[in-house]
């Protein structure tokens, strides 16, 4: 069962077809515009012809003798009593009446100038489709320009495109008939001046005489739950085509009128048209009964939803799973809680040897119930599920040589993934755990790259089969080399939330021997633990998990230094600046000391140390926390009335005149501008106020001051002031004629009347103030929502233009053409997964480091 | 670690010239000579560590590095710093500048004056110049007078004087177009006659008329002076860079517009790839997302490949590509697929979702090296 590759696709090249191939790849030909008969037969000659392939399980194609599934169905043809017009070549043959003569079939240009243009063009394709194509475009301006035709001296007459499908010479219309005797006539040589060549693409194949009938596994019927039979709506399309086509034969073998015969005709050619393309500007979309419009070929192919898109570009898998996730802080950064279920039902397959008989032996035996097994593979090919029945038989025959597919077991490496999968840690590999519970678990240090909060959200996994698959997932896709993000260079996993609050109040806490040895084996502490007898500090204990050989010394956020001497916490306390995501300087340097199996060992222990720490302490914070004395609330409130008498002063100082404009500002912009700069320093001052007001032991203002969430603007607007309400960045202006609501005067310019809120979160908003503040809420929401959409368009577009550049061996970057993009990656040839912030080397650092040794 | 017994020389060989450079300063503020020598050895293993592999994905990995901050940025226009002029900044801007749009939204040049201009007076003197004024900036009424065929435009004195424009002046530049079909009437108001007498000229010369250029230069609408170090900077709204850069007293090497398509027009590919490369770094900077240059770099390169300035999209590097598939699969995939049949086009098959469609490994990372093991029959 050796899966190897034996020969590869080169190129595909694309040909229109011709009349002949149509008739030459058909199986059938299709006369009856019927599908069934009364008895619910498919109808030889109809659009269901057994021959066109099997669609029915059990039963064999007429034409290849395979099952269903195995045959890919068959063409058939439909003979046109007239021909038709090919909409998508409506640009081809008005080029090409354009460019010829009518009665000798030559380019009207001089024979000289015809050799000249195809050297050109000989030499535009040798250097690619984009200059082929300008080339095209040129030749084919120049073809109709002369007046009249250079070989027979005949007068061009005026081509017009009638759209949708019509063409008029001087007015007369040009018949689809007339059309084809015209490109017959053009010379194989001249057809290459447009671009076309006579072995691939004939103009007179752009007018069809035969329409090619897909094969019934493009458009297969489905039996409805009332037994029922419903087409596809390809098929309805080639039904009308049919009859009708049917009808113009018999019409023109009766003799019928001229303009009979032309309605007909016409009608032939809108069914042709919308089986191609069902949204062709001018001519009214074909309906289902229902009054749906039909979903036809171009429909089939294009956008989303396409075959393009949906189909071919993006493939299905299976062993996969999706369940809603949540949070464990006990398992490690790089695994995964899988749920028992899934567990089950999810196997990888893993081939009886010699040494691992027993062990398989066993999952066999288990069949379903965990640890077991549910496929067993014989060595020639046969599938055989493990029942209560088969087992028996199963394990008899089983011996080195078979496969079994297994469940997943605790150290399986799978995918993890969270949609929208916007950077490459949007999926990586995990280590399985098998866990009780019916959700996915992951360690809280990976919601950042993936983006991943716990309201909700559902995940994505995959198993993969092989062991090529599964050795390059965990080399290349594993959590640890992710935590270095490609996109700065910095750590994209690290501490979060309670994980900052937690080391940051250990580093400022005290215990006694006991409390510190209970915490630092809570996080997987495991040496000897040496204490004296008095009080262990915490930071002696963040020490036990920093790795031996760190030296460092920086400012963290709350300005303080740290210093960190031989892996010892010396001064100074851990915050965001130490552990966090993208800032974390102590993370970061484990990670480039230790490498990424050091920063996982790193990260897992000093997160359950700060989690085990909150466990004991208790950190929560609520309402009251925000509670401000009497007396700071009167300083706040004089801070914010005085704000407003200072506008107040700034408008009557403008009503005056006396304002001066600032630099290339109109009078009133310097206004606003000033009244916006007076009340955020109103915010600003009465935010301070607040914050050396509040209580002691304020958990929301840790969490500010540490970075762990929030920050100071949420304090105050909570406990303080709301501040200024603003759309596009100004004050609220817009609403009734010269004011904002009715409630003020005309032309009120003051504060209130302009959306400034003095009321906090906490008192809560009068209705006035409230309303203003919806406003600015729902500009933010709206933005939000444009955001989103455009900004994954963009995504889209430069994944399509960027996808194929990779770096070749000698270190040039190469995109799809084997262009030279760059002789050297970044200028540097640096990967800047592996950098610090950018740089290749850091030289302070590398210096300390050998200085240190 | 690095292997010590490599001596200082050697190892140092393998560093780029200004890392070697650096290195070695580094070095020599080491104690020892076997510091020194420990050091030079761990810069160059690091440096060698850190090196790009073979077929790694760069183009995704900087579509991506680019692409995912786009969700954290702004949607709005800002103000530049101290003038009063609206920035396109943000999410819009970085669009903007990926789809080389031939107009931004927001057409700025940074004007810098040579050495003998760079005083306040001169700059905002270059600022009065540099502005361009046309008739409708400095009217307040204008009509037309069907019998005696004539357009009559009255002038705004207060903006006159603004501009620094003398009636006499006005007259001058007036008298050149139109010749003897002009006059002057007061102060302040300028009757025009029609070439004929033909009614339909008067609704032509009153359009042409609007837009009669009396001074400054074309384009731009809006000028102001800052200071930024020892220089004095016009920030203009608008751009005109070929004939900003003529006037006499700019500093045509230090002066830059944002308009990418205008750089490339006027100073070339390789002006307007660094430009591409400014204005996207600003860009996220002023978002305060941090994105490694060499994405920017990446792309900036890609964008400017083909000797021409290509956007991010079908009309440009999408657009362009060699593989049908690729291009179907993208967007317009109809039109794609008749005109490769049309034209008898071939898929070379050679790039990423070429692959993927028909089922092949894909030409990237692991996908790269060619070596197949040979199969080997037991026994």
């Amino acid at each position: 069962m050796s899966k190897f590759i034996k020969s590869k696709i080169d190129s595909i090249e694309f040909r229109m077809l011709s009349p002949k191939m149509i008739k030459r790849m058909a199986v059938a030909k299709i006369i009856t515009p019927d599908t069934h008969d009364t008895d619910g037969y498919p109808i030889k000659s109809g659009l269901m012809d057994p021959r066109l392939g099997v669609i029915d399980p059990g039963l064999r194609c007429r034409t290849c003798k395979s099952k269903m599934g195995e045959c890919p169905g068959h063409f058939g043809f439909i003979d046109l009593a007239r021909p038709v017009i090919h909409v998508g070549y409506n640009k081809l043959i008005y080029n090409t009446l354009r460019g010829t003569c009518r009665p000798c079939g030559r380019i009207l240009m001089p024979q000289s100038d015809i050799d000249d243009y195809k050297l050109k063009l000989r030499e535009a394709k040798d250097l690619g489709a984009e200059e082929f194509e300008d080339m095209v475009k040129k030749t084919t301006t120049e073809a109709r320009k002369p007046k009249a035709c250079a070989h027979c001296s005949e007068k061009k007459l005026k081509i017009k495109f009638d759209k949708p499908t019509g063409y008029t010479e001087d007015g007369d219309r040009i018949m689809p008939t007339e059309i084809k005797e015209w490109f017959e006539k053009i010379p194989d040589d001249d057809i290459l001046l447009f671009g076309l060549s006579p072995e691939s693409s004939r103009p007179e194949w752009a007018i069809l005489t035969v329409v090619p009938v897909p094969p019934v596994t493009t458009r297969p019927s489905i039996t409805l739950e009332t037994g029922e039979r419903s087409e596809d709506d390809l098929t309805h399309k080639l039904v009308d085509i049919i009859r009708l086509n049917q009808r113009l034969r018999e019409n023109i073998e009766a003799g019928a009128p001229h303009l009979i015969v032309e309605d007909q005709w016409e009608l032939v050619q809108y069914h042709v048209t919308t089986l191609m393309d069902n949204e062709v500007t001018g001519v009214p979309t074909a309906r289902h009964r229902s009054g749906r419009p039909l979903k036809t070929l171009k429909q089939r192919l294009k956008g989303k939803e396409g075959r393009f898109r949906s189909s071919l570009a993006g493939k299905r898998v299976d062993f996969s799973a999706r369940t809603v996730v949540s949070p464990d802080p006990n398992i490690s950064i790089d695994e995964v809680g899988i749920p028992y279920e899934i567990a089950t039902e999810l196997t990888i397959p893993e081939r009886i040897t010699t040494l691992n008989k027993d062990r398989i032996l066993n999952y066999v035996k288990n069949r379903d119930k965990y640890p077991g097994a549910n496929y067993v593979l014989r060595p020639d090919g046969r599938r055989k599920r493990i029942s209560s029945e088969s087992i028996d038989e199963i394990l008899e025959e089983l011996d080195v040589g078979y496969i079994v597919e297994r469940h997943l077991i605790d150290g399986d490496i799978v995918l993890f993934n969270r949609q929208p999968s916007l950077h490459r840690m949007s999926m990586m590999a995990h280590r399985a755990r098998i866990l009780p519970g019916k959700t996915f678990r992951l360690n809280l240090c990976v919601c950042t790259p993936y983006n991943a909060d716990f309201d909700g959200d559902e995940m994505n996994l995959h198993v993969p089969q092989t062991e090529e698959a599964r050795t390059e997932a965990r080399l290349l896709m594993s959590v640890q080399n992710q935590i270095r993000s490609p996109r700065f260079g910095g750590p994209i996993i690290g501490c979060i939330h309670d994980h900052i609050s937690g080391l940051y109040s250990l580093s400022n806490d005290e215990f006694n021997s006991k409390e510190a040895f209970q915490l630092a084996t809570r996080a997987g502490y495991t040496d000897e633990f040496k204490h004296g007898s008095g009080k262990v500090h915490g930071r002696d204990i963040i020490s036990l998990f920093i790795p031996d050989n760190i030296n460092m010394e920086y400012t963290a956020k709350d300005k303080e230094t740290v210093v960190i001497q031989k892996g010892v916490l010396k001064k100074g306390s851990i915050d965001e600046k130490s552990v966090g995501v993208m800032s974390g300087k102590l993370l970061d340097e484990v990670l480039r000391k230790h490498g990424p199996e050091g920063a996982k060992v790193f990260l897992n222990s000093i997160t359950k140390l700060a989690i085990a720490y909150l466990d004991k302490r208790g950190f929560t914070t609520g309402l009251d926390e925000e509670d401000l004395p009497e007396k700071t609330m009167k300083e706040i409130s004089n801070v914010l009335s005085g704000a407003e008498k200072k506008v107040d002063e700034l408008v009557s100082k403008y009503r005056k005149g006396k304002l001066a404009p600032s630099k290339g500002k109109s009078v009133i912009d310097t206004l606003e501008e000033l009244i916006m700069v007076e009340l955020n320093n109103a915010r600003n001052k009465a935010g301070t106020l607040a914050k050396d007001h509040l209580e002691e032991n304020n958990f929301a203002l840790l969490m500010a001051k540490t970075g762990a969430r929030g920050s100071m603007l949420n304090i105050t607007q909570m406990s303080a002031c709301i501040g200024q309400q603003a759309i596009r960045g100004q004050r609220i202006l817009r609403g009734y004629r010269e004011r904002t609501l009715p409630h003020f005067s005309r032309n009120d310019l003051g504060s209130r009347a302009h959306g400034f809120v003095t009321s906090s979160y906490k008192s809560g908003m009068d209705p006035i103030e409230f309303f203003f503040h919806a406003m600015g809420g729902r500009e933010s929401l709206t933005d939000t929502a444009m955001r989103t959409p455009k900004s994954g368009y963009l995504q889209r577009r430069l994944i399509n233009a960027m996808q194929d550049i990779i770096v070749d061996y000698n270190e040039t970057v190469r995109d799809g053409r084997g262009v030279i993009i760059q002789f050297s990656y970044g200028e540097d040839g640096i990967d800047p997964a592996k950098t610090d912030l950018g740089r290749s080397v850091n030289l302070e650092k590398t210096l300390k480091d050998v200085e240190n040794k | 670690m690095s292997d010590s017994s490599k001596s200082k020389e050697e190892s140092a060989s393998l560093l780029p010239p200004k890392l070697k450079k650096a290195a070695e300063d580094f070095a020599s503020k080491t104690k020892t000579r076997k510091q020194s020598e420990d050091f030079l050895n761990l810069v160059t293993s690091t440096y060698i560590k850190a090196k790009v592999e073979p077929g790694e994905g760069v183009g995704v990995v900087a579509a991506q590095s680019l692409g995912e901050p786009g969700t954290q940025m702004m949607m709005r226009t800002k103000h530049y710093a101290g003038t009063a002029m609206d920035v396109t900044r943000g999410l819009p801007r970085l669009i903007e500048i990926f789809d080389a749009r031939r107009t931004p939204k927001t057409p700025m040049m940074e004007i810098y004056l040579d050495k003998a201009n760079n005083t306040i007076e001169k700059a905002e003197s270059m600022a009065h110049r540099l502005k361009e004024t046309r008739i409708k900036n400095i009217m307040t009424e204008m009509s037309t007078d069907f019998a005696k065929y004539s357009v009559t435009v009255t002038l705004d004195r207060n903006e006159l004087k603004k501009r620094n424009i003398t009636p006499k002046k006005l007259e001058n530049t007036l008298v050149e177009i139109y010749g003897n079909r002009i006059s002057v009437e007061g102060g302040n108001k300028v009757v025009v006659k029609t070439e004929k007498k033909v009614a339909s000229l008067l609704q032509k010369l009153k359009e042409d008329l609007r837009e009669t250029h009396l001074s400054g230069i074309g384009g731009i609408s809006y000028v102001v002076v800052q200071k930024k170090d020892r220089d004095y900077i016009l920030y203009t709204s608008g751009t005109n860079l070929k004939d900003v850069l003529l006037v006499p007293g700019v500093d045509s090497s230090r002066t830059k517009s944002n308009d990418i398509l205008e750089v490339e027009k006027v100073f070339g590919i390789e002006a307007a790839r660094n430009m591409l490369v400014e204005e996207t770094i600003l860009t996220l900077d002023d978002a305060g997302l941090s994105v490694d240059n060499r994405h920017i770099t990446l792309v900036s390169d890609t964008m400017c490949a083909d000797g021409r300035v290509k956007a991010v999209g079908r009309h440009g590097i999408s657009g362009d590509k060699a593989s049908i598939l690729a291009r179907a699969s993208f967007e317009e995939t109809v039109k794609h697929l008749l005109k490769a049949a049309a034209y008898n086009e071939e898929d070379p098959l050679n790039g990423v979702v070429e692959n993927i469609i028909v089922g092949q490994v894909i030409n990237l990372g692991t996908g790269v090296p060619e070596l197949i093991m040979k199969k080997v029959d037991e026994k």
